[in-house]
């Protein structure tokens, strides 16, 4: 039970920060034509950030559902790594059908706070993890869609910081322990830059930038600077 | 818009697999280095390429944006938590938004 009440302690910052986010999801939802219980089924079904203000964009325009799974792959597929990373890191009672019930929440945030864990993850302590962030969402998600008229526009438009806050505030703990991580990190960024504003690069979409840059650096970062075993558990040796 | 519970189905089922079909298959440890390591700076660099430089975008002025990234930055840097850093971030750039010029 311990684990479970831990995990439920370490996902509070994150449903705190994803009731923000999802508050304007909620709103964009709603502005888009969708009524608040179809925003609330989106947040339901998908529990993503991008994927479904990707998703509300495509639906008002009516656009095809072969346009809706494309886009869906392209900029969650960053997903598929996490859930890589993951499983590699999970007990070993974290098994199929829970991992089938589980699995669907990996999130950007829930991933990176799982994965800085000591040691191990198990299925409680990750079941314990995703409470408040889902509840975070789905209350968001509802109150943006009611409510979201209510809000003066520059405090909705700041609110847009709040998700890359908290992506800064899991990254740079670990960059300032650990050198190697920082100097990928910036290799990241660096090419993150590179194909957002060179001509003919930003052609290329969102979502298969970000998987570019990760891959390309986390290689880089692999064949220079290989993590010792258990190293990844115990940064702070470094 | 066309039916709305199609599109639901789509979204649902794209992300559903993208999510758990990895994580049901490696079932093992992989023990190969180079794949570890490479695993072990995934989370890192994904988020770093996600923030720059989108967050420069995130309020629909750079200058606003800026200056949360910087505040941002420096609570991260001191070890706040997730939660300070995305409302301090936010409360930022709204205040300098307010500023006249």
């Amino acid at each position: 039970m311990d684990e479970f009440k831990q995990g439920i302690k370490d996902g509070g910052a994150i449903g705190i920060g994803y009731f923000s986010v999802s508050f304007t999801f909620g709103i964009a939802a709603v502005a888009s034509g969708l009524d608040w219980w179809q925003a609330l089924v989106v947040s339901v079904m998908n529990v993503t950030s991008a994927g479904q203000f990707a998703g509300i964009t495509i639906m008002s325009a009516a656009g095809s559902y072969i346009e809706m799974a494309i886009s869906q792959f392209i900029i969650n597929l960053r997903y598929a790594l996490m859930s890589i990373s993951l499983s590699q890191k999970v007990t070993r009672e974290f098994h199929t059908p829970k991992k089938m019930l589980l699995g669907f929440c990996v999130t950007d945030e829930i991933f990176a706070v799982a994965m800085s864990r000591e040691g191990e993850v198990s299925s409680k302590y990750f079941a314990g993890l995703i409470v408040l962030p889902i509840l975070g969402w789905h209350l968001g998600t509802v109150s943006g869609a009611i409510l979201g008229d209510v809000l003066p526009n520059n405090i909705v438009s700041a609110l847009g910081l709040a998700i890359y806050g908290m992506f800064i505030a899991i990254v740079v703990p670990v960059t300032k322990k650990n050198r190697n991580v920082l100097l990928i990190v910036l290799l990241a960024v660096a090419l993150s830059f590179c194909l957002y504003y060179l001509p003919g690069l930003n052609q290329i979409s969102g979502g298969f930038a970000i998987i570019i840059c990760a891959v390309i650096a986390s290689a880089i970062g692999a064949w220079l600077f290989p993590v010792k075993e258990e190293a990844e558990e115990e940064e702070t040796h470094e | 818009m066309n039916n709305f519970w199609i599109y639901m189905l789509v979204m649902f089922g794209v992300t559903y697999l993208i999510r758990v079909l990895p994580f049901v298959i490696f079932q093992k440890k992989i023990e190969n280095k180079f794949v570890r390591s490479f695993l072990a700076y995934i989370p890192y660099t994904v988020l770093g390429a996600m923030t720059f430089p989108a967050v420069f975008y995130a309020t629909g002025s750079v200058l606003t944006a800026s200056a949360g990234v910087i505040v941002a930055l420096v609570l991260a840097y001191r070890g706040k938590g997730l939660f300070e850093v995305a409302i301090f971030a936010s409360l930022t750039a709204f205040l300098v938004a307010l500023l006249p010029f």
